[in-house]
């Protein structure tokens, strides 16, 4: 090699000659075993790599039974601070607080007895018997109390036990108590939403990026919550439940379900305070589904405001016989018949509209499925079935079908409003985002229905819930409680639906008393007018002037109904 | 790329030229994965152990200069160059191993630790490489046919690593290296009666440290029947898989990293699958596999059995940690304390790294008499 070879372009080295192998064929056999051995271990670790794959998918996607996980191909969202839960003015309803918990390490734990004696007199929800079976356990890790008081925290902390711990925990408080308890909901230790919103929207809630904002307004909650519970304590009732709802947004303002709880101490509450009555419970509602059967027959166009039905004898029909509470004995007109809840006159009105129309006019008001507000706590109505002609006449007057209080009130709203139809929510709606809804009958219809309404406070039924100025319009309902196989006469479900003002409902307030029982004040009665239709006079005078609504002089408003019925009875 | 002609002959385009920049290319996807990862899961680690929370982040950042400098340095050098560092290397490492059974530091039980210049230093890391390029030296060395002293003193140092490494006791370290010097022997071509015989040894020996580790027992029982013991890391590891999906909850968005000590080194994968999602843990199994196979594809060709048997030690030294350490993660095998190289933080861990990198890179590149039987 000289100089010149040294630098020619070649950027390799040269095998060395301790590298080279001395003879042809020993050389070649050993590449050869040495291929073959490459090969093998190569796939070895190919295979290797190709479990591990195997594995991540598997971990990562697939669930036990071997079927792709959905869920799982999005993250679940990390653990965050749970959000709160505010109402529509941003009151809030549940947020959390930082807590400490405490903790033990059994096997660090020196001299359990004496650990066990120093605890006692702070953690006085457990003897000291449990904390010594709990410090001598075998398990790594055991808990011994959850969000201790900060009294506890520093009281315990000064102990100095060794094998003792404390994490930093949250909990779940509702500041607001029992007012919105059955919206609202509850979680469990861990912060896993049981009931209400907790739950239904438990996967935003953990996201904690925004609170969940409720279309509750509070203040409505609490007039409508005190005003029922004063009605149910006067009447001697076993609960109550009721809704304040937006007719133009089907937003829920208020909805109560009595008795109620203590979100903070759901644990102790007994089963029948957790029931929303509101949502979860399904009723036969009586006459307030009058509103219903008008509408569908007029809007059907089978009868007319001044039609007239003979109501002078009972309808006898498959053994069953279907009177009238305050019997008129003799013609009455449309009106007639829903002012003074005739339950003859209503039958025979389904009558001539049939009943596939009736059925099909319910299936609309969506009281076939369980309704769309937004807690798993919903019921599924009870229809007939088979849906026979008896059907037909007992659903005109609210027996035979039950729906819950929400199917009810949505129903109500889209009656008055002009005859759409919108979902109730339980989120607060921006203005964009309020749905068209779903035409159910006419304007027309509609506007008879005001005035038929307006009509049962001004003269009929209703007349206890008329708030002065504010237009009210409503109607009573006083359904026999089912008993055994038949109904009951003494247990009532006193009702009253109403909607305010008249002239351009805005709101639908709904109030349900159970069992109410006759006091010296309703001169025997336990009757919706009665009991129920107060209920409605209190909360419209209250949350009217909270909701910018002025009193107006009512006679000042040309009162068309009024005439109307003055017409019908004086053309008898 | 081509930022030297070819022909340039000064020694940067030489290497350029010569070195696996595929393999390259791996490491360095690797690397960045590595230190991306880092930061997610360090800082909650640094905060348990009551250091500011970028405290380790910033150790692992100030050493990948080293590791590249280390790499990239280790790479240049020929097959002779690289016998000799790592000869040299390895009886270093073997003299500081053996001292820490002396004056090392105890952790968790253990004494694998010494202190240097302000640095605490794992010595056996270093071991693991430059013990399976001596092994390749001695497998392949037979002038004169002496084929089987070679092997003989290769067993002899096994024999007396393993004797050190079981002192500390580190069962995790014996196991590579012990894995790694057979799967060499194999390599070298040792007969099929021998191999079977190796096999048989090293299931004894498995069997013996079940009997003599009570702590081995127990991991072991655990796996075979996780009923009745502690389950809390694995159960924690396996669902951060779950909870990341396809693509993770984002990062920082994890909580594994939080229940799980070991969350930067021993379970950095399972951090990876929470906050990176599947996807990305396929990418970084798909990067070590690439590394593997291609490592092993660029040995087909080679005619010097040194070059071979040093090179496939240290791509399955390497390998077997990145499998160990990624499938006790999933749950395929006891969970036993291992880096995954590159990405877990490890002072000493990354830059063994490098070095069985470097060194790698170093035997890899293309050489005359390349190609030829």
């Amino acid at each position: 090699m000289n100089a010149t070879e040294r630098r020619a372009p070649h950027p390799i080295q040269l095998p060395r000659p301790r590298d080279i192998i001395h003879t042809e064929g020993e050389a070649r056999r050993a590449v050869e075993v040495g291929r073959t051995r490459l090969l093998i271990a190569a796939a070895v670790l190919a295979v290797a790599f190709l479990v591990v794959a195997y594995r991540l998918v598997n971990v990562g996607l697939w669930q036990q039974d071997g079927k792709v996980n959905v869920a799982a191909i999005e993250a679940t969202p990390a653990a965050a601070e749970r959000g709160d839960i505010v109402d529509r003015n941003g009151i809030v309803l549940a947020t959390n607080l930082v807590t400490a918990s405490l903790f033990a390490i059994p096997e660090q734990i020196i001299d359990a007895g004496d650990a066990a004696d120093r605890l006692a007199p702070f953690l006085t929800d457990m003897t000291r018997g449990e904390i010594e079976a709990k410090l001598r356990s075998d398990k790594a890790f055991v808990w011994l109390k959850r969000n201790l008081t900060p009294r506890q925290h520093s009281q315990i902390l000064r102990l100095g036990v060794p094998g003792l711990d404390f994490k930093t925990d949250s909990r779940r408080v509702y500041p607001q108590g029992g007012l919105g308890a059955h919206v609202v909901g509850f979680t469990d230790i861990d912060n896993n939403g049981l009931a209400g919103i907790e739950q239904s929207f438990d996967d935003v809630l953990r996201t904690g990026y925004e609170p969940v904002r409720l279309s509750i307004d509070l203040r409505i909650q609490h007039i409508l919550r005190e005003e029922l519970a004063r009605a149910m304590a006067a009447f001697n009732g076993i609960g109550a439940t009721g809704l304040t709802l937006d007719t133009q947004t089907g937003e829920v303002l208020a909805l109560v379900s009595l008795p109620d709880f203590d979100p903070n101490l759901a644990g102790m509450a007994p089963e029948i305070a957790r029931f929303n009555r509101a949502t979860l419970g399904v009723y036969e509602m009586g006459s307030t589904f009058k509103v219903f059967n008008t509408a569908m027959a007029l809007d059907r166009g089978a009868v007319e405001l001044a039609d007239r039905y003979d109501a002078r004898t009972p309808i006898k029909i498959n053994g069953f016989t279907i009177t009238d509470f305050k019997p008129k004995n003799r013609w009455l007109s449309v009106p007639e018949i829903f002012v003074y809840s005739s339950n003859i006159g209503s039958a025979k009105m389904a009558q001539d509209v049939g009943t596939a129309a009736q059925q099909d006019f319910f299936r609309r008001l969506g009281m076939f499925q369980r309704s769309s507000i937004e807690l798993p706590e919903t019921g599924t109505p009870t229809l007939p079935s088979p849906w026979r002609p008896i059907n037909t006449m007992t659903i005109a007057y609210g027996h035979g079908i039950a729906v819950t209080p929400v199917h009810l009130a949505v129903g109500v709203a889209a009656v008055v409003n002009g005859g759409i139809m919108r979902p109730a929510t339980l989120i607060k709606r921006q203005p964009g985002q309020i749905p068209d809804g779903e035409r159910i009958i006419s304007t027309e219809t509609s506007a008879a229905m005001r005035e038929l309404l307006r009509l049962v406070v001004r003269a009929g039924t209703g007349r206890p819930a008329d708030a002065p100025g504010y237009l009210v319009g409503g109607k009573t309902g006083t359904a026999d409680k089912q008993a055994g196989r038949g109904y009951s006469e003494n247990s009532v479900l006193a009702s009253f639906v109403g909607t305010f003002p008249m002239s351009a409902p805005r709101y639908v307030i709904l109030a349900m008393i159970d069992e109410p029982k006759p006091n010296a004040a309703s001169h025997g009665y336990a009757t919706g007018g009665w009991v129920a239709a107060p209920v409605i006079r209190n909360v419209v005078e209250r949350m009217a002037p909270l909701l910018g609504i002025e009193p107006i002089e009512d006679t000042l408003v040309p009162d068309a109904a009024s005439a109307l019925l003055i017409a019908a009875s004086t053309a008898e | 790329m081509t930022a030297y002609a070819r022909d340039d002959t000064s020694a940067m385009s030489r290497w350029w030229w010569t070195v696996d920049r595929w393999s390259l290319a791996a490491v360095g996807g690797l690397v960045f994965i590595g230190a991306i990862l880092i930061l997610a899961a360090s800082p909650a680690v640094s905060t348990r152990l009551g250091l500011d929370g970028f405290a380790l982040a910033r150790r692992h950042f100030f050493l990948l200069p080293v590791a590249a400098l280390l790499i990239f340095g280790l790479s240049f050098l020929g097959p002779r160059g690289v016998r000799r560092m790592a000869t040299i290397g390895f009886l270093l490492s073997l003299a500081l191993t053996a001292w820490t059974l002396v004056a090392g530091a105890e952790i968790n039980g253990a004494r694998r630790w010494i202190g240097l210049a302000g640095f605490s230093l794992q010595p056996s890391e270093f071991l693991k490489p430059t013990f399976a390029v001596a092994t390749a030296w001695l497998l392949a060395a037979r002038p004169d046919g002496r084929r089987l002293a070679g092997g003989v003193m290769a067993a002899g140092l096994l024999a007396l690593i393993l004797f050190v490494l079981l002192r500390q006791p580190d069962l995790g370290m014996s196991l590579l290296v012990a894995a790694t010097w057979s799967a060499q022997v194999f390599l070298a071509g040792l007969p099929w009666f021998w191999v079977i015989v190796l096999a048989a040894m090293g299931a004894a020996s498995l069997v013996g440290a079940y009997v003599a580790f009570p702590h081995v027992a127990l991991r072991i029982d655990g796996f075979i029947d996780p009923s009745g013991t502690d389950t809390y890391q694995i159960d924690r590891s396996l669902e951060a898989f779950a909870n990341g999906g396809l693509f993770g909850r984002g990062p920082g968005e994890g909580d594994v990293k939080l229940h799980l000590p070991d969350a930067h080194s021993d379970f950095i994968f399972a951090v990876a699958g929470e906050e990176f999602g599947i996807v990305a843990c396929l990418i970084i199994v798909t990067l070590f596999a690439f590394l593997l196979l291609r490592g092993f594809g660029r040995l087909f060709g080679e005619t010097s059995p040194f070059v071979r048997i040093a090179a496939a030690g240290l791509l399955i030294d390497l390998g077997l940690q990145a499998l160990i350490n990624m499938s006790s993660a999933l749950h395929l095998v006891p969970t036993k304390g291992m880096t995954l190289p590159f990405i877990s933080y490890g002072g000493s861990s990354l830059l063994a790294t490098s070095i069985t990198v470097g060194m790698l890179l170093a035997l890899s590149r293309r050489r005359a008499g390349m190609g030829m039987p």
